[in-house]
């Protein structure tokens, strides 16, 4: 090689050197990184898919870790059927364009088995989506399950391993995880055992905004500011369906708001907002002054510790 | 907006209640990062625990067992953005019961926090924790004085602090440090300067994070490419496609470069780089991507692709520094399992040179290890693995060791 040569290879790695990637290509490439070990090391995983902003963020990055070729895990979703029906209407459309399989469990068939049992309908039904999950994990014998969960978005969530292993009754045993290095991740389990998986664990409710402008990705019309009838219960307001309904002399208000999250139409309170595009919301997500379960899940508020104590017993 | 927004992760350490997790709150709260409905969560559990002002080590401190005891137990993970920078911390546990959770947490980390109790001095487990973050190779380093409202802002007794701080860092070679007085609770130099130091003329913890130059990726110049996952989309438009997904560890790749397969050593060029955004010319560390190669040769995961000035060693012994983590001891007589970036191997430990006292940094022989132990080991492995030094290539010279009768994480493994 001649010395001009051999210098303009240097010039040439000295600009590639220089090369910087932003920080959603990071956390994208994290996400890929992830998924793709659960695919080569986990005999029989899943991937949990609600049809909610983080489950289809989790779609997105699972086409960018597999294709051209299909996912190499079905889709899981544990029906609550108390959902918003927006949301269930994105969750098939989009399982169906992909052309992946789909696979629904609802806790009426636990209902139905007597291993849930109901005393208030209008009650929330999270704390049931666990029986649910751990039938259905045994009903496939998955070893796996991929799950949208963020750190940001919960103080035991910040405090889980990417990999989060489960005993065999599905329990979460936060004062004694394993230890987590680099990214070489431990995706043992023995039989009947269990790991649950959060590839978007480090994203924030910003990252995944900026990420679905990004992409374009289509989400359900919820998240975005419409008209709806409301009921003031507290400090908070909870939209009217046929499993709420006014109270005598409670008022039905109407309001422009949006979803910031998508859960148990019982207990998911929207946020009043006008934010009509991505653009919008990622505007309004930067001044809010309020987390994202705090506005919106009022599961969360009953006691300092219900997820942590929904996890243990077996929760996402 | 803007998408070019550097990602700095840092973590707390240091021993017990030396203030870490105060620190970490009471920087959000003074970046204006904590959420309303968090603060007022907090001042609620702070009340009924009877305290007279917000306990800011509740935001990472989310355990029920963490708020009883009023420690930390398990790292937490908290983000945060300044206009300069997003930051992702790691807020970690000071008792040496949980070092095991520090490890976890110093292995991702660009920078390290070291709090030091101004009234305590340096202790064990402040060397421990520098030792350890020295180990895994955060390449920087904050000395942290805190607690200084409790030695009435003394100049001296920082300076002395200091003194015997970086006479300790420089025996093991640390030369990136920078130290800041400070007071956690009164929030004096974290994000404001405060009235009580006025003899202090350096940064501030914020601005010294918003600033700080880190560099992502020791290599950039030699291609290192372990295979996660082989792409058989076996439909009719893809009939003979055959890619190999993962992450590009280290380097750069561009379409026509030659690579070499390795442990076998054959090679093949760069036909395609394939990504669900369309095909590449070039990708670079840390982008995760699909190769496909102008040869059909028998490949694998864990296998690793090459290429570049520096070649890694293929060997089936090696010697590595090793962080015992499990409360079960060393057995020497037992196999292990080693997975090192996508291969897991069995392996067996077939000497240990020295343990470190990481209080004097003497060498000792020893037997075994125990929990918290670091030592120099000598390894065998049942395949050939390629790897790097640590030091060159943190992603290929970095592995975990695995029980294999109880599926726990035992060891981390740094090779020499
Ligand atoms: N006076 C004073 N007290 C402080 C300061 N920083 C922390 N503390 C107190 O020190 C105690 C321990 O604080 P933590 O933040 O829980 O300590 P830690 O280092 O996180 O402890 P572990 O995580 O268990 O290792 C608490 O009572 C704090 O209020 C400070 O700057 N000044
Ligand atoms: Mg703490």
């Amino acid at each position: 090689m001649s010395e001009t040569e051999n210098i303009m290879k240097l010039v040439e790695k000295e600009i590639m050197s220089t090369h910087t990637i932003s920080h959603l290509d990071v956390l994208e490439s994290e996400s890929i990184h992830i998924m793709r070990e659960v695919a080569a090391e986990c005999k029989n995983p899943a991937l949990l898919f609600s049809g909610g902003k983080d489950s289809i963020v989790m779609l997105r990055l699972a086409e960018k870790a597999f294709r051209p070729a299909k996912f190499p895990f079905p889709l899981v979703h544990i029906d609550t059927e108390h959902n918003f029906p927006e949301v269930i209407a994105c969750r098939d459309k989009l399982a169906a364009d992909l052309g992946e399989r789909l696979i629904v469990r609802s806790l009426e068939d636990s209902i139905r088995r007597g291993s849930i049992v109901i005393k208030d309908e209008s009650k929330p039904r999270n704390p049931f989506q666990s029986v649910t999950l751990l039938e259905t994990i045994a009903e496939f014998g998955f070893d796996a399950c991929m799950g949208g969960a963020r750190r940001d978005e919960e103080k035991a969530r910040a405090k889980e391993r990417i990999f989060s292993f489960r005993d065999e009754f599905g329990q979460w045993d936060p004062k004694n995880q394993r230890p987590e290095l680099w990214d070489t991740y431990n995706t043992r389990v023995h039989n009947g055992e269990n790991i649950r998986v959060f590839p978007i664990s480090n994203w924030t409710e910003m990252d995944i905004w900026e990420y679905i402008g990004r992409e374009k990705l289509h989400i359900p019309e919820i998240y975005f500011a419409h008209k709806r009838e409301l009921i003031r219960r507290g400090n908070s307001v909870i939209p009217v369906s046929h499993l709420v309904q006014p109270k005598p002399g409670e008022k039905v208000e109407v309001l422009s708001v949006r979803f910031r999250t998508v859960g148990d139409m019982t207990c998911t309170a929207p946020v009043e907002s006008t934010a009509r595009t991505v653009d919008e919301i990622i505007e309004e997500t930067s001044i809010t002054r309020i987390t994202e379960r705090g506005a919106t899940r009022m599961d969360d508020q009953t006691s300092d510790a219900s997820m942590e104590l929904r996890k243990k017993e077996g929760y996402f | 907006m803007s998408n070019t927004t550097q990602l700095l992760r840092f973590i707390t350490a240091g021993s017990v209640d030396d203030g870490k997790s105060t620190l970490i709150g009471r920087l959000l709260h003074d970046s204006k990062s904590i959420f309303e409905d968090q603060l007022s969560a907090i001042s609620i559990t702070s009340e009924r625990r009877g305290m007279a002002a917000v306990d800011f080590s509740l935001l990472t401190d989310g355990l029920q067992a963490e708020r009883e005891q009023g420690i930390t137990i398990d790292v937490a993970y908290r983000y945060f953005a300044t206009p300069k920078r997003k930051f992702i911390i790691g807020d970690t546990p000071g008792h040496e019961q949980y070092t095991r959770n520090m490890v976890t947490a110093a292995s991702t980390a660009n920078l390290v926090v070291i709090l030091v109790d101004a009234r305590k001095g340096v202790l064990v487990q402040t060397r421990r924790h520098t030792y350890l973050a020295s180990l895994v190779g955060i390449p920087h380093i904050v000395l942290a004085v805190n607690k200084m409202d409790m030695v009435d802002y003394s100049e001296a007794r920082y300076t002395e602090i200091c003194a015997e701080y970086l006479a300790f860092a420089a025996q093991l070679g640390l030369t990136d440090i920078t130290c800041i007085p400070l007071s956690a609770l009164a929030g004096d130099m974290l994000v404001a300067r405060g009235n009580n130091m006025e003899w202090y003329q350096g940064t501030t913890l914020l601005n010294l994070l918003e600033n700080i130059v880190i560099d992502y990726d020791v290599n950039t110049t030699d291609f290192r490419y372990p295979v996660q996952w082989i792409c058989r989309p076996q439909t009719e438009e893809y009939h003979d496609f055959r890619g190999y997904m993962g992450r590009i560890e280290a380097g750069e790749i561009a379409v026509g470069d030659e690579i070499t397969v390795l442990p076998s050593g054959r090679t093949s060029k760069v036909k395609e780089i394939v990504t669900y955004d369309g095909k590449l010319q070039r990708a670079y560390a840390p982008q995760s991507v699909t190769l496909t190669l102008e040869d059909e040769i028998d490949i694998s995961r864990g296998d690793m692709f090459v290429n570049g000035g520096a070649k890694p060693k293929v060997a089936k012994e090696f010697a590595a520094m090793l962080c015992w983590l499990s409360e079960t001891p060393l057995d020497k007589n037992r196999k292990y399992l080693v997975k090192h970036t996508t291969r897991t191997a069995k392996c067996l430990f077939s000497g240990i040179d020295y343990r470190v006292d990481v209080n004097t940094l003497e060498q000792h022989s020893t037997a075994t290890l125990n929990m918290n132990d670091i030592a120099r080991v000598a390894i065998k492995v049942q395949q050939p693995l390629a790897f790097d030094s640590y030091t060159t290539d943190r992603a290929t010279g970095s592995f975990i060791v695995i029980d294999e009768a109880t599926n726990n994480t035992v060891a981390a493994g740094m090779i020499a």
